[in-house]
């Protein structure tokens, strides 16, 4: 790019970026008093004090498809690759909450993931894997109550005490009304099983994360990288406010809460996002809701990903985004890294891809000098600006959407999912106009012919085997005991009272997840879709 | 299949989500576009049946039927939406595309199924409004 150096020039955010940076514009901008030491309040620098020397984040690439038998299989391969914990993919159907004989499941089972319908898949998956060593995080959200309860539930048949259990649940409903749409129930009723799945892990599993909050695919769905944080941010405050409803003391749930970001755009922009949104976090938990225990303030994340970034022409140029992108989330201070590959835009990823990622992420800690530093960039004056910047960025995106009636409202009216797409319209304008450049699609544009993408095989025989063990399972377990265990769920959504422990007895005994979520939706409804 | 309508109104678009694929941004930035450009656009939401696809097809007497499917099952959920179409006869003189995550390979197939046009990821608003005018003035 070239340029008289003097046009103004500001990010997707919006914030304007100055050619030149001095200790004046970072006095200008509120100084460095926020700026504190890594592991301590505010966390701007990170949330532990070593960072990488002594925490190297954890590589978890997303993955699942097929059966269980396929899925463990692929899980053992990352293991041996290389990564530390695992991230699930669930098909459609079960995350939608459908059994694999639903008539809206043909066609998808075990397509864009893995198949579950009863705790024997679920049980399956996990076979010979050392739940303790490799962290798991369970990709699910609308079907989120049952197959946390089949997790918990093989994980105790397994030995493993759940009162030292590890782990993450994604079981954030909000975010897939506005993007990601594997919803079932209504907002409210949604809410309450989110508040439900909190409760009973403060009780029960308390170094289980219940809920990762996305800020990531409301970013995907449309919004700037200053809107993300700010969603993100106001829908974990909605999840905090409803479990003190419960009368639940904060510090007893608000470290069980986790985060997961976008990455895509401008390096510089995302670097202060992570840093203001960092910052933000602790001070609301604190100030706003009293928290008392670190924990609760830190923002603990996944980010690395960034599939809007992506670009379906010359794939092979995602294979560098990939590395700029893991580049900045460990110039962010991510705990958990997983990053889309690079055949992503058109399918699943191929074991190459797959491990061309992890590679990628391995090369950064073990070659580049990522880890011998907490925080390189901290105290650039250009970089503590922006973050002061960006951090009062989010706080005016906040108080709008508060003066708007607040997310939990503007999801339910579809006001915030129509906000989102507005941006997404327009964003994909100024990409066609070529004001928001994109290598290889506005700009250093080929003639591509078929392009070099190996595309994962779907195997409609994997769908059948799921089929007929569905069929033999249903054919040979205890009817009594899974229509008694059903019942019981029925009443306990009924009633108000924690829905988990009823749910854990019904998988138990072998319900299925299209079941479960069968009574639940007798009781609580659907979503009705906002539609503009 | 080429469609047909009394040229002073506006072309009318029914954009439907079929099977479980919540992916909806490309629906719904399409679905934009196609209003930019004058037409008149209905958008049926997430998780549609082919049988819902196919009442609102006819509730609406829509010019053009556009599906879009990221989750990879567009052959299996077109050739049940093609059924339901040849069954109650609702596709005469409906022009029917599909957009999304849809590699080359499979456009024929599509094609056979009586898809006119195959939209992938990455395509221009432009060719799709250029398209649309094009098959339904003809």
């Amino acid at each position: 790019m070239s340029g008289n150096g003097e046009a103004p020039l500001r990010w997707e955010s919006g914030l304007e970026v100055q050619p030149v940076y001095d200790a004046a514009a970072l006095e200008r901008s509120g100084g460095s008093q926020g700026v504190g030491a890594p592991g301590e309040y505010p966390f701007t620098r990170g949330i532990h004090p070593l960072m990488y020397r002594k925490r190297p984040w954890t590589m978890r690439q997303y993955s699942g498809f097929g059966t269980a038998a396929e899925t463990r299989e692929r899980f053992q391969y990352l293991i041996e690759t290389g990564n530390t914990g695992l991230n699930v993919a669930f098909d459609l159907p079960t995350q939608c909450g459908l059994d694999s004989d639903d008539p809206m499941a043909e066609g998808e089972v075990g397509r864009v993931g893995m198949a579950v319908d009863t705790l024997v898949d679920m049980q399956e998956a996990f076979e010979g894997i050392d739940l303790n060593e490799i962290t798991v995080s369970l990709t699910i959200n609308g079907a989120a109550a049952p197959i946390m309860a089949m997790y918990f539930a093989l994980a105790r048949r397994r030995g493993y005490d759940l009162a030292e259990l590890r782990g993450t649940a994604q079981n954030d409903i909000l975010k897939e009304f506005v993007g990601r749409g594997t919803w079932i129930f209504p907002v409210e009723e949604s809410l309450r099983l989110v508040g439900d799945t909190i409760e009973f892990c403060a009780h029960n599993v308390p170094r289980y994360s219940a809920v990762s909050v996305c800020g990531y695919h409301i970013r995907e769905s449309g919004a700037d990288p200053a809107g993300e944080m700010a969603y993100g941010l106001a829908i974990a405050r909605a999840y905090v406010d409803r479990v003190l409803e419960r009368g639940l003391d904060v510090d007893s749930f608000a470290g069980g809460l986790s985060f997961n970001f976008d990455i895509h755009g401008n390096l510089w922009e995302q670097v202060a996002k992570f840093r203001a949104g960092r910052r933000l976090w602790a001070r609301i938990m604190r100030e706003e809701y009293g928290a008392q225990k670190p924990r609760s303030m830190q923002l603990r994340m996944i980010a690395g990903g960034g599939g809007g970034g992506l670009t379906i022409q010359q794939p092979e140029n995602n294979i560098a985004r990939g590395a700029y992108y893991a580049l900045i989330s460990a110039l962010s201070g991510t705990q958990t890294m997983a990053l889309c590959s690079y055949d992503e835009a058109y399918t699943i990823p191929t074991e190459k891809a797959a491990r061309i990622s992890l590679r990628t992420m391995q090369i950064l800690m073990h070659e580049m000098g990522l880890t011998d530093t907490v925080d390189p960039r901290g105290g650039s004056w250009f970089v503590e600006t922006m973050t002061n910047e960006m951090e009062a960025e989010i706080v005016a995106r906040l108080e709008e959407l508060a003066a708007q009636g607040g997310i939990v409202k503007g999801i339910a009216s579809g006001r915030v999912q129509a906000e989102v797409n507005r941006q997404a319209y327009e964003r994909e304008r100024a990409i066609a106009a070529g004001e928001l450049r994109k290598v290889g699609v506005n700009c250093f544009v080929e003639e591509e012919e078929e392009r070099s993408v190996e595309f994962h095989p779907y195997r409609a025989a994997e769908g059948e085997k799921q089929l007929e063990r569905l069929v033999e399972i249903k054919r040979t377990r205890d009817a009594d005991a899974v229509a008694a265990t059903l019942a019981r769920v029925r009443e306990s959504a009924a009633s108000g009272e924690n829905v988990m422990e009823p749910i854990i007895a019904a998988v138990e005994a072998l319900a299925t997840v299209g079941e479960v979520c069968g009574v639940l939706k007798e009781v609580f409804g659907t979503y009705p879709e906002p539609i503009r | 299949m080429s469609a047909k309508r009394e040229s002073t109104r506006p072309i009318r678009v029914l954009v439907a989500k079929p099977g479980l694929d919540g992916h909806d941004v490309g629906a719904k930035v399409v679905v934009r576009a196609l209003r930019e450009a004058g037409m008149q656009v209905v958008y049926t939401g997430l998780r549609q049946s082919p049988q819902s696809i196919v009442d609102a097809l006819e509730r609406e007497g829509s010019d053009v039927l556009a599906l879009s499917i990221l989750s990879g099952a567009h052959l299996p959920l077109c050739r049940k939406v093609g059924q339901e179409l040849a069954a109650r006869g609702a596709g005469e003189g409906v022009l029917w595309v599909v957009g999304g995550n849809i590699p080359a390979s499979d456009h024929a197939a599509l094609k056979e199924l009586g898809v006119a046009g195959v939209f992938a990821t990455g395509s221009s608003f432009e060719e799709i409004v250029r398209f649309i005018q094009k098959e339904v003035q003809s």
